[in-house]
């Protein structure tokens, strides 16, 4: 159920949603209005965003002003939002194949602009929509709907990704843990004012991932995700074999003196306005 | 005072977008239309407006309709390979019904093509280009002045009627340089998209006036809705019953084609007792009135008929046409795209003689009048 000061960021009318009973990206939804709502952020001055896929959906059901747009290009339309009215504090929800796979490109170039948007990346390791084929995070060895053998894909690590593109803050949590999402959510929210953050929220798919690879129910999926979590404080310590298979949560990338790219274009108006 | 300058095309397609209000550009480069986005960087800024060149055209076009969305006119540009990549984003521009100019420079093709070389190739691209059904508005300008007067009024009719409008120059025309008068602000109409007037808690934000047009608030404006790619109602969430698609997608063709009227623009020379009559645009117009001026002084009966708008096409007026001339040549620098529309409105009323160049270059005046000659 959800938190009672939540409620009102919900479009009930748009209920029931689409999200099979148990999927994780509900956990997400709802830690995602938690920090909303503690941030104390105007409901009018919310701008929630995302492309197309079963996360995508996200927005459609959250009382803001939301924006559903196409297949990977949620965070170029983002920044077009962004740029044009650098009050709204915009939060991007993409699914791992939205994100790293058709809006790779997307993604990478609004990490380098750091671009004040939260960018929160649902993954689930599957394309959850169409039936549950591989995504680029698939892990290797799993089966999909287009690896039926297994799949030999090598995976992304999307927060290497996100901080090797120049993203100032990138964080990873997983729904197992949903205050540590919503905490590490508001500070991603509060850092949009510094620049591009980006939050990978490791979420499942049972229906299409679990039902191939031994995890068919939600709780198989809660209890996978516990058992291979490890603190970053922790993973600092580990060896690369001892870390293989785990999923490392925390903060990766913190830039405090970072600035942002609506506010540097600030610079140029004000070069151009010198010059005529 | 009215001020006159020597500019290229694509100068003056930026320049009259911002003439219109235009405060937002998001592009990436391609030959020919390069210089639109260039002027815009220069420009935008000393106006308190916003540039971004993104990382390729589905970004250019993405930030653009977002930038709209958030309330601030917005335009891209693009050619040939580009605007085969904006397509499914101009889909999404005519279904969420979100105002911005695309302008298409056009270039010889497919695929890579002639990248410096003129065509006019994308006629039934902007009609059909993207997946489903709308009605699609544009302009095909025929010279500087133009470029920068029916860019402003692509603004206008986006603004109007919520929706992406294209202005179809050719590469001749976007960098071909030539004298324009700058017509005053104050001289020309600026159309603003509607506001609602209800209160938020009123607004239902996908429900059309009489006019079949829905008002459009901006995020922040203290409005929230939702704006997607699906078919919905007009609450704007997804639907999948039959009659409401049905009134969704029928509105959004409607609502261009109650005013088609209005919005066809087309220009006529030497056409009163015209016997032939040449239908061309954008570049080659000009090679065609040359041809025609000569043929004149000759006395050879014959006329030309310029579409302004390409889309909607001027069909009800060639109709009238083709029932008082014998012949209609249409020289395209394509293998013979509009032609097609000349021949569904002429019903076989007089003779439509297709002429075709698809090799990079222009029509010479010369080449005109000899088809003339040919049917004379
Ligand atoms: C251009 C385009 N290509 C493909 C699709 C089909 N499609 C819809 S959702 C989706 C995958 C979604 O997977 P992901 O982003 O991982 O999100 P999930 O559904 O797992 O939450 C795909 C490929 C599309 N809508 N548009
Ligand atoms: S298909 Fe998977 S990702 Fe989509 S709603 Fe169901 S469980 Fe969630």
């Amino acid at each position: 159920m959800p938190r009672e000061d939540v409620k009102k960021l919900l479009r009930t009318k748009f209920m029931p949603h689409i999200w099979c009973p148990g999927c994780g990206h509900g956990i997400i939804m709802h830690s995602i209005l938690r920090a909303i709502s503690d941030l104390n952020i105007p409901q009018d001055k919310v701008c929630i965003s995302s492309g197309i896929g079963c996360s995508s959906r996200m927005p459609g059901y959250i009382d803001a002003c939301t924006l559903h747009t196409a297949h990977g290009r949620s965070l170029a339309f983002a920044t077009g939002v962004k740029l044009a009215n650098p009050e709204l504090t915009i939060v991007n929800v993409m699914g791992d194949g939205d994100g790293t796979a058709i809006g790779g490109n997307h993604f990478i170039h609004a990490c380098r602009r750091n671009i004040g948007i939260t960018a929160v990346l649902m993954n689930n390791n599957i394309y959850g929509m169409t039936g549950g084929q591989a995504s680029p995070t698939t892990p290797e060895g799993a089966f999909a709907a287009t690896a039926p053998y297994g799949s030999i894909d090598p995976t992304f690590d999307i927060c290497k990704l996100a901080a090797g593109a120049g993203a100032t803050f990138v964080a990873r949590a997983t729904v197992a843990n949903p205050i540590m999402c919503e905490q590490i959510l508001k500070k991603a929210i509060e850092h949009q004012k510094k620049g591009f953050a980006l939050v990978e929220i490791i979420s499942f798919c049972h229906t299409q991932f679990g039902r191939k690879n031994k995890r068919s129910r939600p709780t198989d999926n809660i209890k996978f995700l516990k058992e291979h979590t490890v603190l970053k404080a922790q993973a600092d310590k580990m060896t690369p074999e001892e870390l293989e298979g785990k999923i490392v949560v925390g903060e990766f990338v913190n830039i405090e003196n970072a600035r942002e790219y609506t506010d540097r274009y600030n610079d140029v108006i004000e070069r151009a306005q010198a010059q005529a | 005072m009215a001020q006159n300058e020597f500019w290229q095309g694509n100068k003056a397609i930026a320049m009259g977008a911002i003439a219109a209000g235009c405060r937002f550009f998001g592009g990436y480069p391609i030959t020919p239309s390069t210089e639109v986005m260039e002027v815009m960087s220069e420009e935008l800024p000393k106006l308190g407006g916003k540039f971004v060149q993104m990382e390729d055209e589905i970004g250019g076009i993405a930030a653009t309709l977002g930038a709209s969305i958030a309330g601030k006119k917005a335009m891209t540009a693009s050619s040939g390979p580009g605007i085969s990549l904006k397509q499914e984003l101009l889909g999404y521009g005519y279904i969420a019904e979100i105002p911005m100019v695309l302008a298409d420079i056009q270039r010889g093709g497919p695929s890579t093509g002639l990248p410096t070389k003129v065509s006019q190739a994308d006629v039934m691209q902007a009609k059909w280009g993207t997946h489903g059904d709308h009605a699609t508005i544009a302009y095909a300008p025929c010279s500087i002045p133009e470029c920068y007067s029916l860019t402003i009024k692509a603004f206008n009719m986006a603004e109007r009627f919520r929706q992406p409008v294209l202005v179809m120059a050719d590469e001749v025309i976007g960098h071909m340089r030539e004298k324009i008068t700058i017509p005053e602000a104050g001289s020309f109409e600026v159309i603003d998209r509607k506001k609602p007037t209800v209160s938020p808690e009123e607004f239902v934000p996908y429900r059309a006036d009489a006019d079949d047009v829905p008002p459009m608030p901006a995020f922040g404006d203290g409005y929230r809705w939702h704006v997607t790619g699906l078919t919905t109602t007009e609450w704007g969430f997804p639907t999948n019953d039959a009659p409401d698609i049905d009134l969704k997608a029928n509105r959004i063709i409607r609502k261009v084609e109650r005013f088609r009227d209005e919005i066809v623009e087309y220009r006529e020379d030497f056409m009163e007792d015209a016997e032939i009559v040449v239908i061309s645009y954008g570049s080659v117009s000009r090679s065609s009135l040359r041809a025609i001026r000569e043929l004149r002084e000759q006395g050879v009966k014959v006329g030309h008929f310029r579409p302004i708008t390409l889309w909607p096409f001027p069909d009800k007026e060639i109709a009238e046409i083709s029932k008082r001339v014998k012949h209609i040549i249409v020289p395209e620098l394509n293998a013979g795209q509009m032609v097609l529309e000349v021949e569904r409105a002429v019903k076989g009323n007089c003779e439509v003689h297709r002429k075709n160049l698809i090799n990079g270059e222009l029509y010479k005046p010369a080449e005109i009048m000899s088809f003339i000659k040919e049917v004379a």
